[in-house]
């Protein structure tokens, strides 16, 4: 149960901490806004790079279905505009009790889900039990991995604690949720998709909770496929599957600001190239995952390039393990290796020449804006004649590396897979590694074989999916993620790793916390697990008569604001 | 007999219907010989061996035609993403999008498109030859049931089979020359064991029969050597196919998965990211591509057009 | 006639038999087995017992193979491992793109490809007769896809006259009724969106027919420069019948004999070509299905796909040796 699947598709989002993101937004973040007065109507059709897989957000831990999700549910608490700030959304306001177990929601009044169901208290709680009773292939993480990443077990599942304890709706509108342990995620994960709630009678009338199918080919029940009902400011309308077409239409009914667009079509077209062209063929309005090499090209034609900053981590793993018994490449047990191969790889070069503008390399698993950043890690500089000599000392020249690298994709983090792994293998080639290229179809090869630690070493990232240190090294490597022969970075035993993150995780007070963990940073950079590669900013790229989308740095884009100018 | 799908395979049978025809008749010039005579004067054909030549030259002499080392990312720092500097001295087909040097890449690459060519071909043919040999040898049921098979392979489209058998294989270099290969195997097995058909009626080896020459004898010293000319056509021809084909299995992402090696369906594919920037980057590739692929043809058209006695007018 | 057409209907039936072995055989030679294939690589042991038991795998292998035989011949292939819909419904609902992409290339290829060999042979020798072998020459040997994207990046992204992917402008919203889209608008009397369907067919109908083009240019040309040369031609000149006449009655008809057989070839092997096309033209038909099937390891659906696109393969084959028949009275003897 401790896999982690997909977990790099989700480009998810919430906000613990204020960041100080949105003050570095670079000048091209622009989504429109100056110039007239917002219109209302239209239809945008918007380039996805995948189809959706259902739209039952509860099920879902991939960024396309995400995107669509976002649109026709909410949650208790949202995303700010364009920000990280979590905000109220369907609960207007909360409280925590003393002991940091109980909070107390007070909601929206008047909402309404789109088959007409009142939105209360009890309709909270539904979702909340929903989630909590999940039974049968409803428990596996390729089905509901939010909720376990956040909450952990299931109510039929007593050898795995679950945190929640309990709902109950006190009055029409305040629901109190009690918790069995204090938690730094809660409530900020409240904001993910995952936990968006909705409406009880439809979940019950269309079965949503019936999977069928196996674990790792999930047929998805009538409800997630063509009944989603939420509160959202759009609805879900239809999916034409042949010609990957998801419409949704506008809520007339939305209790808050009603959306600004009459319809949307979210198109499916995998391939970047064809996606750039439909663009500027005018077919559709937007995409997302723009190449880099195409930032300037899409501006000088007059679309707006909408850069997100950097809120990922690009990294090569390695597969390190050195508990005894385990299968790891004996040659990256020794630390002199790990070194070697990260003096060999040229990062400054790879973030200049590969990554858009606004790339950083990154020195930690960590981006700089997140609390627990140090400032203070040991780094490795670009330095070939080193790894050699390391390489030497450690007796590993002619070491062949097993290099597993993704294709026919995309990600944030790694706009182009493949020149990512030409540029690294050179590198290590050139500092006198052998390697031995793996290219696997992203999803599920890929993702299975680097996950199961098959890889030597691999390429692989991580979009957070809210402000949160642990949600990027507590998901690397707390000791949770890699007790297992096949983990991603190969079941390595570090102690001191391993306590400061459940420390940090722990401590309630903030400033302690961010203490705690630049200190487990710095282990982590001292131990070299893998190296860190890059912070790189992706971007979605507009028409010019698109207005008011706001860039999201957790990718989590609302297109309630959007508007069609003449 | 004819069966289903059998226009394809009718058009193998044509072929194979020319092996070792009544090599008398011009005054007692060979087949082979008349028909090499009159290749000589055929300016396609000569088209067609110059790019062969050319193309077989460059890939064997390879490393020490290409300027620099097709590797090398000399020009990498100044790349940057939707910037690729173009040819500049030292560099006369400029740069790809890791700044290694084109020119060199293309002319390296030509060994891989060559060895992909060559080597699927060659087994394909060997293969399929054998399978023939021993249906046309044997006769019999074994005839049947292999031809049979072999019609069921010829009624999957290649491409199709291509994949499926990429597909199966994993992702590595070996796999993509075994998936053209297996396409190759039924063509060449129906081809010979239809010229053995043809020829085993014909009067020399029933004059041999009646010496009392043993079968395989017959086989290896007589049919098999007249049936090899339809087989050399084929071949001319399928390495064009394989050459090409070997580029779409790569545009399908399903060719060697390291991609710093040069190979040209590889880079062509890569390409198409840069057609904005350096549309160039995509057509040198291709044109080695479409120019080899024609050369195969070429000569493989007019081999056969020469072998062909309809033409002897 | 009859008669021939049911032994031809007989010979089918080894055939599909044989490539349903085939197709069995390879779903359980890849790696892991189906099992694996369709829980990955991470299945445990249990599950995958578990999903053998479900599936009859733990039966010996002919009890397996009857029983794929079983749901095969109902045209149950299961279910897509990744959307977990039926294979066959997903099918039907794609093939319909295919097939109309296919008719507008085979129409392209023979609406110009017949003229122009026809021309070509005429004026042997002049500048069209090279102009046509040189560029049927390299109408073979371009790569589909690459062409693909040339005529993309000219003609949908540079001059904008016709759309470069999909089926259909999204923001038209037309009634479907038997997903021929084209047929649909002109059904429905949805005249835009079936004009509209037309024109998203112009472009990969063009990379797709040109093989076919290049082919049936040089079949065409060659057997009417040797109908051309036939005695009977020759006597009908010598007739004084008229010039018309004799190219319409004689030259022609007699010269189509070997291109229809190309052209049955053609058709089937455009149904495989479609992956390339399809997929650069993110066209929503059974080839692009193939490819992300390939990419997504839906090997429930690739299985299908591939066993019904041979199917369909053989019948059109079928269809040509039928036709063929008909013309030349000499096959039925044979």
């Amino acid at each position: 149960m401790q896999r982690r699947p997909q977990r790099a598709l989700a480009a998810t989002a919430a906000a613990l901490t204020a960041a100080t993101l949105s003050a570095c937004a670079s000048e091209r973040d622009s989504g429109g806004g100056e110039g007239g007065e917002a219109q209302s109507g239209g239809t945008l059709v918007f380039g996805a790079a995948g189809d959706p897989a259902m739209f039952d957000p509860a099920f879902a831990s991939d960024g396309e279905t995400f995107r669509i999700a976002r649109q026709i549910h909410e949650g208790l608490l949202g995303n700010e505009l364009g920000g990280t700030e979590p905000v109220p959304e369907l609960a207007e306001d909360w409280e925590v009790s003393e002991d940091g177990l109980e909070y107390t929601f007070s909601l929206q009044e008047g909402v309404q889900f789109h088959d007409g169901t009142d939105f209360n208290a009890e309709a909270v709680c539904f979702n909340f039990d929903r989630w909590y009773n999940f039974e049968g292939l409803a428990q596996s993480p390729s089905a509901s991995y939010y909720y376990q990443a956040v909450f952990g077990g299931f109510a039929s599942t007593p050898d795995v604690p679950s945190i929640y304890e309990s709902c109950e709706a006190t009055d029409e509108n305040t629901a109190v949720v009690r918790l069995t342990q204090v938690t730094s995620k809660f409530p900020a994960a409240l904001a993910l998709p995952a936990f968006s709630i909705q409406s009880p009678t439809a979940l019950q009338e269309y079965d949503a909770d019936n999977l069928s199918g196996s674990e790792d080919a999930l047929s998805y029940s009538e409800y997630a496929l063509n009944h989603p009902t939420g509160t959202g400011p759009f609805r879900f309308e239809s999916w034409d599957r042949g010609n990957g077409e998801v419409t949704i239409v506008r809520n007339e009914d939305y209790w808050g600001e009603a959306a600004l667009l009459d319809e949307i079509i979210f198109r499916t077209i995998p391939d970047g190239n064809t996606r750039r062209q439909e663009l500027q063929a005018g077919s559709i309005d937007g995409y997302d995952f723009v190449s880099p090499a195409d930032y300037q090209t899409l501006e000088d034609d007059g679309f707006q390039v909408l850069v997100r900053d950097p809120f990922n981590i690009l990294y090569l793993g390695f597969n390190g393990g050195n508990v005894p018994g385990t299968q790891a490449n004996p040659a990256l047990q020794d630390p002199r290796v790990r070194q070697a191969i990260a003096h060999a790889i040229d990062r400054e070069t790879i973030v200049n020449s590969l990554l858009p503008e606004g790339a950083e390399t990154a020195t930690q698993f960590l981006p700089p804006t997140v609390d627990g950043w140090a400032e203070d890690v040991t780094t490795y500089e670009y330095d070939p004649e080193r790894a050699r000599q390391l390489l030497q000392e450690a007796g590993a020249e002619g070491t062949t590396l097993r290099f597993y690298y993704p294709t026919d994709v995309s990600r944030p983090y790694l706009p182009d897979p493949a020149a990512m792994f030409q540029v690294i293998n050179q590198n290590l080639t050139d500092a006198g590694f052998t390697t031995e290229p793996v290219a696997l179809p992203w999803n599920p090869d890929y993702l299975n074989a680097v996950q199961a630690g098959q890889a030597d070493i691999h390429l692989l990232g991580w979009t957070g999916d809210y402000n949160d240190a642990y949600n990027f090294i507590g998901t690397f490597f707390a000791e949770a993620a890699n007790n297992q022969a096949s983990a991603e970075f190969g079941a390595f035993s570090a102690p001191e790793i391993f306590q400061a993150l459940a420390q940090a995780d722990a401590e309630p007070d903030a400033e302690a916390r961010t203490e705690l963990y630049q200190e487990a940073n710095r282990l982590i950079m001292d131990y070299l697990p893998g190296v860190p590669i890059s912070h790189s900013p992706p971007a979605l790229v507009v028409a010019e008569n698109v207005q008011g989308l706001e860039p999201s740095p957790l990718t989590a884009e609302v297109f309630s604001t959007v508007s069609l100018a003449d | 007999m004819t069966a289903i799908g059998d226009v394809k395979r009718r058009r193998i049978d044509e072929l194979a219907a020319r092996a070792g025809q009544v090599p008398e008749g011009e005054g007692g010039v060979s087949l082979t010989r008349s028909a090499f005579r009159r290749l000589r004067r055929d300016p396609v054909a000569i088209a067609g061996a110059v790019i062969v030549v050319v193309f077989l030259l460059v890939a064997a002499f390879a490393p020490w035609l290409a300027p620099r080392d097709p590797l090398a990312q000399t020009l990498l720092s100044e790349i940057r993403p939707g910037y690729i500097p173009g040819s500049r001295e030292g560099f006369p087909l400029g740069v790809d999008n890791l700044g290694r040097d084109v020119l060199s890449r293309l002319i390296v690459g030509s060994r891989q498109s060559l060895l992909i060519g060559v080597v699927s071909t060659l087994l394909g043919a060997v293969v399929g030859m054998a399978i023939g040999v021993l249906a046309g040898a044997l006769g019999g049921w074994v005839d049947s049931v292999v031809m049979r098979f072999v019609d069921i392979l010829l009624s999957i489209p290649g491409l199709l089979m291509a994949i499926s058998i990429s597909v199966l294989l994993g992702q590595n270099q070996y796999s993509l020359v075994i998936a053209i290969a297996v396409t190759q195997v039924p063509v060449f097995a129906r081809l010979l064991r239809g010229s053995m058909l043809s020829q085993r009626n014909s009067d020399y080896a029933l004059a041999a029969r009646a010496l009392g020459v043993r079968r395989g004898r017959i086989v290896f010293g007589h049919v098999l050597p007249n049936s090899l000319s339809p087989v050399i056509v084929q071949a001319t021809l399928s390495l064009a196919t394989a050459i090409i084909e070997a580029a779409a299995l790569s545009f399908l992402g399903l060719g060697d998965p390291d991609l710093g090696r040069p190979e040209w369906g590889a880079m062509l594919a890569n390409a198409q990211q840069f057609l904005g920037v350096r549309p160039e980057l995509a057509i040198y590739p291709a044109l080695c591509i479409i120019v080899v692929a024609l050369g195969f043809t070429l000569l493989g058209e007019s081999l056969r057009e020469a072998l062909d006695p309809k033409f002897r007018r | 006639m009859l008669r021939f057409v049911v032994r031809r209907l007989l010979q089918l039936i080894p055939i599909l038999l044989g490539l349903s072995v085939l197709l069995f055989a390879w779903l359980r030679a890849l790696p892991g087995g189906p099992a694996q294939a369709a829980l990955g690589e991470r299945a445990t042991p249990e599950a995958i017992a578990r999903y053998n038991e479900l599936f009859g795998l733990d039966q010996p292998i002919y009890v397996q193979y009857l029983r794929f035989l079983g749901r095969a011949v109902q045209l149950d292939f299961g279910n897509s491992t990744r959307t977990g819909r039926p294979v066959t419904e997903e099918f039907l609902e794609r093939m319909p793109g295919t097939i109309e992409l296919t008719l507008f290339a085979m129409v392209f290829a023979i609406g110009v490809g017949i003229p122009l060999g026809y021309l070509a042979a005429r004026r042997h020798g002049s500048w069209i007769d090279s102009t046509s072998v040189i560029g049927s020459l390299l109408g073979v040997a371009i790569p589909v896809f690459f062409l693909a994207y040339l005529l993309r990046l000219v003609f949908a992204v540079e001059l904008g006259w016709l759309p470069g992917s999909g089926r259909q402008e999204v923001r038209i919203d037309a009634t479907r009724v038997t997903n021929f889209y084209v047929l649909d608008g002109v059904l429905t009397g949805e005249w835009d969106a079936a004009w509209d369907a037309f024109t998203h067919l112009v472009l990969p109908g063009i990379a797709l027919g040109t093989i076919p083009l290049a082919i049936i240019v040089r079949i065409t040309r060659a057997s009417v420069l040797d109908v051309v040369n036939e005695d009977y031609v020759r006597t009908a000149n010598a007739k004084g019948l008229a010039t018309q006449t004799v190219r319409r009655r004689h030259i022609l008809r007699n010269a189509l004999l070997p291109v229809s057989t190309t052209i049955g070839l053609q058709t089937g092997l455009l149904l495989s070509g479609a992956v390339l096309t399809e997929t650069v033209f993110a066209f929503g038909g059974v080839g692009s299905a193939i490819y992300d099937a390939i990419f997504g390891r839906d090997y429930a659906l690739l299985q299908g796909f591939v066993l019904l696109l041979a199917i369909m393969y053989v019948l059109v084959n079928l269809l040509v040796d039928i036709s063929y028949g008909l013309l030349d009275p000499r096959v039925r003897v044979s």
